[in-house]
């Protein structure tokens, strides 16, 4: 008896992140051979970093219908946690890591249950107003560096050792950040919270009439999105050593939502793809020209016109959740 | 807090409403009428701005610069309307977005090649370029009130297309109910191909009329365009009406909230605090306005929708 044919389309969900995750384990080795060896190491870990909050935005945007355009608060407030609690003396992530945590779950809850008032665009408009709000009081902090943003002395250490100072050490420390959100959210999209979650996007009225709280479930995964982001955050933080309210642009926001759409939103592993491409496409053509976006602009353009359901369509893998 | 600084920036308020509204107008049609989000709409204001500097350059004379420039505005949206988004109206919010990200991008960076990264200058016609005595003690740029008059204008003209002819009832039936009106008869595409230019055209007017004022640079009209977001939002998707409330009431509270959040506060705050507060509190006027619209009525002051 042969084994049941799998279709393409799961295969390929399968294969992808697999082959994705691998290649990004690899990184490090086979940059040892390479020129630039510390740059490769860094940009890759800035993919990873961007992966994981595309991630978080893809749980709610892909799975849950909600496009946030705030996204970028988050960030700022994980990486925020690692600048403020640095400044008091509390470098290590066993207590700046929980309490980023808290804070963005805390923003989350209040925010959200505002913004799930509302629907469609005015949803997106109101948690751009939200993320504007984190903004501009990050650039009021003025004891925390205002405009300009904080310099932190040291990486974060954990349980006392200085494992993150190490680009390597760095680099797999977010490598398994990644792997656990996402298998975290892989865990969350296949349980029942998640079929919730996406039968709430197909048709609220009658999920709702099915006995569920959509408005629970919704607030819910708004804040295990909020949380994750986070936690890409204090990683930001870390990589670059500096903390600033740029973190929590509208333009950051922006970026994050691109990174979703363009890999595949709904899929998780479309936005690990969407980051990657997005990232090394900007540092690629920024090497070829100063003026690299009259490239990558187009490109996008085309990605929409014709590789529907982001570049994981591309491969005959874009199912929608 | 003296009267005549409160009078001086309940104009330079009323300056930044008007301005808004000419962009935010072809905005909302465009997403009322079309469902479309349209993020390139901001480029329009700034190609507006550039191109009135190229014909500046070429004419000498700003009457001229801004005929030319408006039209070829107008040219330029009905070009990327042909070539691009005329195929994203049956798309996704998403796919909208993205594509006119794209779109954003690539122009900000093309004017960068063409008209070079400094800012650039469009001097003021002279015979607007003094100041008017409004009252003793308080003179006022003629410009500004130029901008103030030339909005007003276009919004009494638009409401009169709106309300009165029969492509305004179009326009209105189109941002209703769009499936509705194709039934009826009406050729939408065409209808939004008109809309379309005439919006991208609007944006570039304003481009134009404020470029006296700002310094003409790329990007100038990514941080306007927000604001026009935030307009319509505060509006109601599709209504004219909303967009011209709307925008004076973003404009005023935006300008006043930053000269005077600081003074304020001084009076609960000490000196120290409110200079902290006060700005960023200004900076967030706008939003928390928006998010309080959206508290007390989720659709916006005027809807358009009736659903």
């Amino acid at each position: 008896m042969a084994a049941p044919p799998i279709a393409p389309a799961t295969r390929f969900a399968i294969t992808l992140p697999l082959v994705l995750l691998v290649a990004l384990a690899l990184v490090p080795l086979l940059a040892h051979y390479l020129p630039g060896e510390r740059y490769l190491i860094g940009l890759f870990a800035r993919v990873m970093i961007f992966a994981i909050a595309a991630i978080s935005l893809d749980l709610i945007l892909g799975y849950g219908g909600l496009v946030s355009f705030g996204h970028a608060a988050f960030l700022g407030l994980g990486a925020y946690a690692v600048g403020i609690l640095a400044e008091h003396g509390i470098a290590d992530a066993v207590v700046v890591l929980p309490a980023a945590l808290a804070v963005a779950a805390l923003f989350a809850l209040a925010t959200g249950a505002i913004a799930m008032r509302t629907r469609g665009v005015y949803f997106i408009m109101i948690t751009l107003a939200f993320g504007q709000m984190a903004y501009y009081t990050a650039t009021s902090l003025s004891q925390y560096g205002g405009d300009d943003g904080m310099r932190l002395a040291a990486r974060s250490v954990v349980l006392g050792h200085s494992l993150l100072a190490d680009p390597r050490g760095f680099y797999y420390f977010v490598f398994a950040a990644l792997v656990v959100v996402y298998l975290f959210c892989r865990m969350i999209v296949a349980s029942r919270f998640g079929r919730v979650l996406r039968a709430a996007r197909e048709n609220p009225v009658r999920t709702e009439t099915l006995g569920y709280n959509v408005h629970a479930f919704r607030l819910t995964a708004y804040v295990i999105s909020g949380c994750i982001c986070a936690i890409a955050g204090f990683l930001l933080a870390n990589q670059n050593s500096f903390v600033s309210p740029a973190y929590m642009s509208w333009q950051r926001s922006g970026e994050l939502i691109v990174m979703v759409i363009l890999g595949g939103m709904g899929s998780l592993h479309g936005a690990v793809l969407g980051s990657l491409v997005y990232l090394l496409l900007e540092e690629l053509l920024s090497g070829f020209t100063e003026h690299w976006k009259v490239i990558f602009g187009p490109l996008l353009v085309l990605v929409v016109l014709f590789a529907r359901g982001g570049l994981i369509g591309l491969f005959g893998g874009g199912r929608r959740g | 807090m003296s009267t005549t600084l409160f009078i001086v920036q309940t104009l330079n308020g009323l300056q930044l409403g008007v301005l808004l509204f000419l962009i935010a107008a072809g905005l909302t049609l465009v997403f009322g009428v079309m469902d479309f989000i349209n993020l390139a709409h901001g480029v329009q204001y700034m190609l507006g701005a550039y191109l009135a500097v190229t014909f500046y350059g070429l004419t000498g004379n700003f009457g001229y610069a801004l005929l030319l420039a408006s039209i070829a505005a107008l040219l330029i949206g009905l070009l990327v309307e042909v070539l691009v988004f005329r195929r994203l109206y049956e798309r996704d919010h998403l796919d909208q977005v993205l594509a006119t990200f794209g779109v954003i991008l690539f122009v900000n960076e093309g004017v960068k090649i063409v008209w070079g990264a400094a800012p650039r200058n469009l001097p003021m016609p002279d015979f607007f370029s003094g100041s008017v005595p409004l009252m003793s003690g308080l003179n006022y740029p003629v410009w500004r009130l130029c901008i103030i008059a030339s909005g007003l204008l276009i919004a009494a003209g638009l409401w009169f297309v709106v309300t009165k002819t029969r492509i305004g009832m179009r326009i209105r039936a189109g941002a209703t109910n769009a499936a509705m009106v194709s039934a009826l008869g009406v050729d939408v595409r065409r209808l939004f191909t008109v809309v379309f230019g005439f919006g991208a055209m609007l944006a570039g007017f304003a481009g134009v009329m404020v470029a006296p004022i700002l310094s003409v640079e790329p990007g100038m009209g990514d941080s306007v365009l927000i604001l026009a977001f935030v307009v319509i939002v505060i509006g109601g998707i599709g209504s004219i009406r909303g967009a011209f409330l709307g925008a004076l009431l973003v404009g005023l509270v935006d300008t006043l909230g930053r000269s005077f959040a600081t003074d304020l506060f001084r009076l609960v705050l000490t000196a120290s605090a409110a200079r902290q507060v006060g700005p960023a509190v200004a900076s967030m006027l706008i939003y928390l306005l928006m998010a309080l619209v959206l508290l007390l009525k989720p659709a916006g002051l005027f809807p358009a929708k009736g659903r």
